[in-house]
């Protein structure tokens, strides 16, 4: 078997799916730790951008890479959703789980979609805009304005959703699980999918509840 | 003792061929007792319409203990019905209430074509194990028993997964239509046993490049196989699948 055969296979497709999530999994770590410098004033919050950026040439290699995965899990996700719903061409009548399914699981393809929305109106906020403002007056800006921040919130609150079987269904994809294991890393994956959306969710939230927020 | 009695009214699925459309048909039973399985109330039901000279429900079943894989509907939106761990011939309609509305249908996928009303072709996958799910045997004397030392634990592990009965309640269940769990249960089964292995590779490959080409669908991690499967299958089966489907293409 070729390794193009192997990854277009629906075993090939579904590791690659969380091979690409699990990419963008850490990128959300990693964006999430770096935007609770927020929660420690606007001087913490500009130099860890200062230092990100600092950083040259990584920067956007790094990005490119980010767009790779986004591009890979985008394109896999639809075309997953639309072989899926070609495998039952004739739908029950009457619908009901088992008890497998998750809130999350249910509404991977649809959350998915939301989030790319969020995505562009996140990337023209903040990162196709004028750099020489600081990063703390850009976040000020953007969300001191009410309905940007319900729809930062909500965003969030859909992320929370998509990862919240994202995070473990990935580790299963790649063949990761042990009766040992398995109760920590589903317990694990949701508390992470929980903190790490609260983290995003506060920012907005504080931005346009608390007037000293960034100042 | 004297049994409890129930009435129900069913919805049916009635179909007279794999072309024609289908459609659903009301029909109620009264004074059923409680004891009765569910397709015994289906064979009851059928002895009132061959009586009043209608055409029976068609619906597959053999052995109605449990262990064949023939039988199974969806009921209620479930496949096998209600109860955890029981194949539909084991479903008992004290699990029911008295006036019950039960909706039943076909398993539907399309790799599962129906022939007719609940009865579903499932060929394919018999056509999932002739591509791989089978071992070599040499000819000659007949080896001795337990020559070979195989650890309790994988010993244990391999006979769950041969606890699949093939009965296809995973692909019905799956809101992929995916094969999955049945795959998976196959390709367990023999890749923790020495027998297995000659073919091990082959066999992973194999048996997902032909469940790939009947048309089922991919495998989303919805959990919903495990939690349909009257034999309590479990998706470590389908992590182990994807370590030797991806071990097998990539070395």
């Amino acid at each position: 078997m070729t390794l193009s055969q192997t990854l277009r296979s629906s075993v090939g497709q579904k590791i690659l799916m969380a091979v690409s999530g699990a990419i963008l999994s850490l990128f959300l770590v990693a964006h999430g730790i770096g935007n609770s410098m927020t929660f420690f004033g606007s001087e913490a919050f500009n130099s860890y951008a200062e230092k990100l950026h600092s950083l040259g040439f990584l920067v956007p290699l790094f990005e490119l890479g980010l767009l790779a995965a986004f591009l890979l899990h985008i394109f896999l996700g639809l075309t997953l959703f639309l072989q899926n719903n070609q495998a039952r061409p004739v739908r029950y009548q009457v619908e009901k789980s088992s008890g497998g399914r998750t809130p999350g699981s249910r509404t991977m393809p649809y959350t998915g979609v939301v989030i790319l929305i969020f995505l562009a109106v996140h990337l023209v906020n903040f990162h196709f805009t004028d750099r020489a403002i600081p990063i703390s007056e850009i976040v000020r800006n953007v969300l001191r304005q009410p309905l940007y921040a319900l729809f930062y919130i909500s965003a969030m609150a859909v992320l929370a959703l998509h990862i919240s079987h994202g995070f473990w269904s990935l580790f299963q994809s790649l063949g990761i699980n042990h009766p040992k294991y398995n109760a920590a890393l589903r317990h694990g994956s949701l508390g992470a999918a929980v903190v790490l959306s609260a983290v995003f969710m506060f920012i907005p939230l504080c931005t346009l509840l608390i007037k000293e927020f960034l100042r | 003792m004297q049994s409890r009695k129930i009435n129900i009214s069913l919805e049916i699925w009635r179909q007279e061929n794999p072309e024609a459309p289908g459609s659903f048909q009301r029909y109620s039973l009264a004074g059923l007792s409680a004891d009765m399985s569910f397709l015994e109330m289906l064979d009851v039901l059928n002895e009132r319409l061959t009586l009043e000279g209608q055409e029976p429900v068609a619906f597959d079943h053999d052995c109605r203990e449990g262990i064949c894989g023939m039988c199974g509907a969806v009921v209620n939106g479930q496949p096998h019905g209600p109860e955890p761990g029981t194949t539909l011939c084991q479903l008992h309609l004290r699990h029911f209430k008295d006036g019950d509305h039960l909706v039943i249908e076909p398993f539907r996928a399309r790799a599962f074509r129906i022939e007719k009303d609940l009865v579903v072709d499932r060929s394919s996958l018999d056509q999932i194990i002739q591509a791989g799910g089978y071992v070599s045997v040499n000819t000659g004397g007949a080896p001795d028993a337990n020559t070979i030392a195989i650890p309790q634990q994988t010993a244990e592990q391999a006979m769950d997964a041969a606890a699949c009965i093939g009965c296809g309640a995973c692909v019905a269940a799956c809101p992929n239509a995916s094969a999955m769990l049945f795959v998976s249960a196959r390709v367990s089964q023999l890749a923790l046993l020495p027998q297995g292995q000659p073919e091990r590779r082959l066999r992973a490959l194999n048996m997902v490049g032909s469940m790939d080409e009947l048309g089922f669908g991919n495998c989303s991690n919805e959990r919903e196989c495990e939690a349909a499967c009257p034999k309590g299958i479990s998706i470590r089966h389908i992590a182990r699948l994807n370590r030797e489907f991806l071990k097998a293409a990539l070395f």
